[in-house]
């Protein structure tokens, strides 16, 4: 990755009516940079992703990639590469005639089509593939196709719009897995849409975390989770322990998988609550303990040892002081 | 696949449920295949009773062949001519970014269209393009232009073929829409972004889509046109023979000297707009194949 | 996109033009009646035309009764094929399809051959008969499009749960077309039924060639004979026919809907 910009954003806003769905967002990556855009639905992250590729006008605000201006620039003029959640492959074309198309309108000849393509089908696992109708293959297979499809055309920029949302769940993870490597190896900037905050934090160099329009926090998955920078950014990625404010000071909160129920080196205080549910989720057992009346969830290993803590024990909590999260007001 | 418990008397139940289809069913038999199916049969029945094929040869008179040829060129000319028209309209209010009211507003109208066919029809057509129709006066007036010397004639296979097109065009829109729709916007949005000119979009995935469901619903207004007889008895009278109207005269007249020839042109008839139908039928078919 | 909205309007422009000149030409001449200005002579000479006024309640008439053996007809087999019998919709879809595929005048010939007055049921052979004739033949004109209104309108409401919960109620099966299931689907029976109506009213074909004083060949009769009647029975019968599917379009939305669906 080098660290020269190449997909800049500068105040970038989008209003449909009355309504402001993107107000005022700035943001840089560098090339070769996977970026995820993370947040609920509505936050305005696939209008910024749509305004990239030239689907939607901003209202104000510009987009600069590789150092020039493309906001005025038809979608076909953009060089951009584009996956959707629907796949979107053309049902009257074959896998090879869908990922040559992006070729083929460019006036590439056949033969260096030909060879493209069949490159692309082996890059996703698929050789052979050509002569398939995308009504003859499962979801996953489709969007590995539509991958192909939009990086076959060599784009300076790929966009992937939850691109997973409509697969099942096993597949998604196996899939996103793909979509990165794929993207290291070919090193092509890709900007991510997601709600999913597990896909973004485990693929993502950098994820954009928004909500209602604003960016709530920049920074690379590690930042995000372990710094949020605001309430939004904690509660939305991972999950969140409110602390009891008697003890710690209003607006608290901590990682569930900070709490332990015997002490760590880095621990430096104890709280004392009462077990009151026993969750059994497999390897792990979550446990609701009551402290001064804030339920706490903690999460401890299915060991076979000693006594698991019973509903209606009292328990001893340690936690390290400095892995408390400040939700406040910011200062 | 019903799971209604079985604690009632399933013998008296399962009558009843023959018993509410029944009356469908006799009534589409007795009104609609034993009539065409004794028509198909009596074609093939001589003047004296005995099984013969002289009615279907009977149908290769000189003027008989010619009525099937005008009713094909007829059906055929105001088929195409409203499919593409009616396709090129459909693509307008649909994908043309045209005000959203514009849609509903031709659908409605499309849905009253193509009802609107019969003798108020030519009433309406000759009013505007008679020799004495509003068009006509406006053309010769205003812009000195007579249509009547230059050979033009709402009477006649073309003013026929124009009338046609006002149901035509209406039926290929009503059925021309959902496959429209069909088109994903994602489509063109993916074909976007991969280069392409809306032309070239067009030209590789729109229309290569939309082709089945134009052929398939072409051949539908073929059958359309082929059994319609109001409006041309209405406008053309009996100067332009077509089937329908030979048809009609035989039965009017009721001089069935020949019973067996009045039922070979019907069976002509209903080959011609059965085969068309199928073909609509299977393309239709074939296109939901894709549509996955 | 620019141009691309250029041709939209350009096409719907043209468009416009060939379908409403036709209907301004048609409303200009009916008024033309009275020599020098506009007048409704026309018209009033139609409304007050005994023929007119015969015909039209006659084919009023008729087009009532065939909506109600419409009914009668494809409601419980739509009812019964939804329910206990979805085996038998392939062949009912098939002969709902068999109307637009046979064209009203074999239809007539047919019946007339079949029918007349020498042959077991002889319809022909009376006025009355030839008006039971007349009204099936409409019923059968109409089928296609009485179907689908039904079906649509059964499939929107769940009716296998619906009639379940009224069999443990202790319904007869009767009683629950009649009162549970007609209700919810009385809009979508009321389109067709406004489909039909606009069918006969308009129909020429078989109604000249039964010989029934219907409304069609009252038409086809005036346009022979008179000049600026013509006209204007064409704008009353645009009216009505759009009428008809305007209140087929405003009963859509009131369309009633279980959340439910069974397919």
């Amino acid at each position: 990755m080098s660290d020269q910009t190449f997909l800049r954003v500068q105040d970038l806003t989008k209003s449909f009516g009355a309504t402001q769905v993107v107000k005022g967002v700035s943001f840089a990556f560098s090339k070769g940079e996977f970026i995820s855009l993370l947040g609920p639905s509505g936050c305005g992250k696939t209008t910024i992703l749509r305004m990239i590729a030239g689907f939607e006008t901003p209202t104000s605000g510009t987009i600069e990639v590789d150092g020039k201006d493309i906001t005025g620039l038809k979608p076909n003029q953009r060089r951009l590469g584009m996956v959707f959640q629907a796949y979107a492959l053309f049902p009257n074309l074959n896998v090879g005639d869908n990922i040559g198309f992006g070729l083929k309108v460019a006036g590439v000849p056949r033969e260096e089509r030909r060879a493209r393509v069949e490159e692309m089908l082996r890059l996703i696992g698929l050789p052979g593939y050509e002569k398939r109708y995308p009504y003859e293959m499962s979801g996953g297979q489709q969007q590995r196709v539509a991958l192909a499809r939009a990086i076959a055309p060599r784009p300076r920029l790929l966009l992937l719009d939850e691109p997973l949302s409509a697969l099942d769940a096993k597949i998604r993870v196996s899939l996103r897995e793909e979509i990165r490597s794929i993207q290291r190896e070919l090193g092509i900037t890709t900007v991510f849409v997601t709600h999913d905050q597990e896909e973004a934090l485990s693929i993502s160099d950098r994820v954009v975390v928004m909500n209602a329009g604003n960016i709530e926090q920049l920074g690379t998955p590690h930042e995000i989770y372990n710094r949020p920078a605001t309430r939004f950014a904690a509660t939305f990625v991972g999950h969140l322990n409110t602390l009891p404010p008697a003890l710690f000071g209003p607006d608290t909160a901590i990682r569930p998988e900070l709490i332990s129920l015997s002490p760590r080196p880095d621990t430096d205080r104890t709280i004392t609550g009462t077990v009151t549910d026993i969750r059994f989720l497999g390897s792990v057992l979550r446990l609701r303990v009551d402290v001064e009346d804030t339920s706490l969830n903690i999460d401890t290993f299915n060991g076979h040892a000693a006594g698991a803590p019973q509903q209606g024990d009292t328990v001893t909590l340690h936690l390290a002081s400095r892995d408390v999260l400040n939700l406040g007001p910011q200062s | 696949m019903t799971d209604i418990p079985a604690s009632s008397r399933p013998q008296r139940r399962f009558s009843l449920e023959w018993l509410g289809v029944a009356p469908f069913i006799v009534f589409a038999v007795m009104f609609l295949i034993l009539p065409t199916l004794y028509l198909v049969g009596a074609a093939f029945v001589g003047r004296d009773g005995s099984l013969t094929f002289d009615n279907i040869t009977g149908l290769f008179t000189d003027q008989i062949l010619a009525a099937y040829w005008i009713s094909i060129r007829i059906s055929g000319a105001s088929a195409i001519l409203g499919a593409i028209f009616g396709l090129a309209i459909a693509l307008a209010i649909i994908r043309g970014r045209l005000p959203d009211g514009l849609r509903s507003a031709v659908m409605t109208f499309s849905g009253v269209a193509s009802n609107f066919a019969g003798v108020p029809l030519a009433f309406a057509f000759i009013s505007t393009l008679g020799r004495l129709g509003l068009v006509t006066i406006i053309l010769k007036t205003v812009f000195d232009i007579d249509i009547y010397r230059a050979g033009f004639n709402i009477l006649s296979f073309w003013g026929l073929t124009l009338t046609y097109l006002y149901f035509q065009i209406p039926l290929m829109i009503l059925m021309i829409a959902p496959a429209i729709d069909g088109l994903k916007k994602e489509w063109s949005e993916a074909s976007q972004t991969l280069g392409a000119t809306p032309l070239q979009f067009w030209r590789y995935v729109g229309f290569p889509i939309l082709w089945p469901s134009f052929l398939g619903t072409l051949s539908l207004l073929f059958a359309n046109a082929f059994g319609a007889i109001a409006t041309a008895y209405a406008l053309t009278g009996s100067s332009l023979n077509i089937v329908p109207i030979l048809l009609y005269a035989q039965i009017r007249g009721d001089a069935l000297q020949n019973p067996g020839l009045g039922a070979a042109l019907a069976l002509g008839m209903i080959v011609i707009t059965a085969f068309a139908n199928i073909i609509y039928l299977v393309i239709s078919a074939r296109a939901e194949r894709w549509m996955r | 996109m620019r141009p691309n909205k250029f041709w939209a309007w350009l096409v719907f422009g043209l468009g416009a033009a060939y379908f409403l000149v036709p209907l301004i030409a048609t409303f200009e001449f009916s008024l033309k009646m009275r020599r020098g200005y506009y007048s409704f002579d026309s018209y009033a000479s139609v409304f007050s035309d005994p023929a007119f006024q015969a015909t039209f309640l006659y084919s009023t008439l008729i087009g009532v009764l065939a909506i109600v053996v419409g009914i009668l007809v494809v409601v419980p087999a739509v009812y019964f094929v939804r329910l206990r019998l979805p085996g038998l919709r392939p062949l009912m879809e098939f002969m709902t399809l068999l109307p637009l595929i046979i064209p009203a005048i074999v239809l007539v010939y047919g019946y007339i051959r079949l029918y007349n007055s020498s042959s077991i049921i002889p319809f022909t052979g009376s006025a009355l008969g030839t008006d039971i004739l007349l009204t099936c033949a409409y019923v059968t004109l109409a089928l296609p499009y009485m179907y689908r209104a039904v079906d649509t309108g059964m499939r929107a409401i769940d009716i296998k749960t619906l009639t379940e919960a009224a069999q443990i109620m202790g319904a007869s099966t009767a009683r629950i077309i009649a009162t549970v299931i007609l209700p919810n689907i009385l809009v979508a029976v009321l389109s067709g039924a406004f489909l039909t109506f606009a069918i006969v009213i308009g129909e020429f074909t078989i109604t000249s060639l039964l010989n029934r004083p219907g409304f069609g060949p009252y038409l086809q009769i005036v346009g022979a004979n008179r000049a600026y009647e013509p006209s204007a029975l064409a704008i009353i019968s645009f009216i009505i026919t759009w009428g008809a599917m305007g209140m087929i379009q405003l009963l859509a939305r009131f369309a009633p809907r279980t959340s439910a669906r069974t397919d």
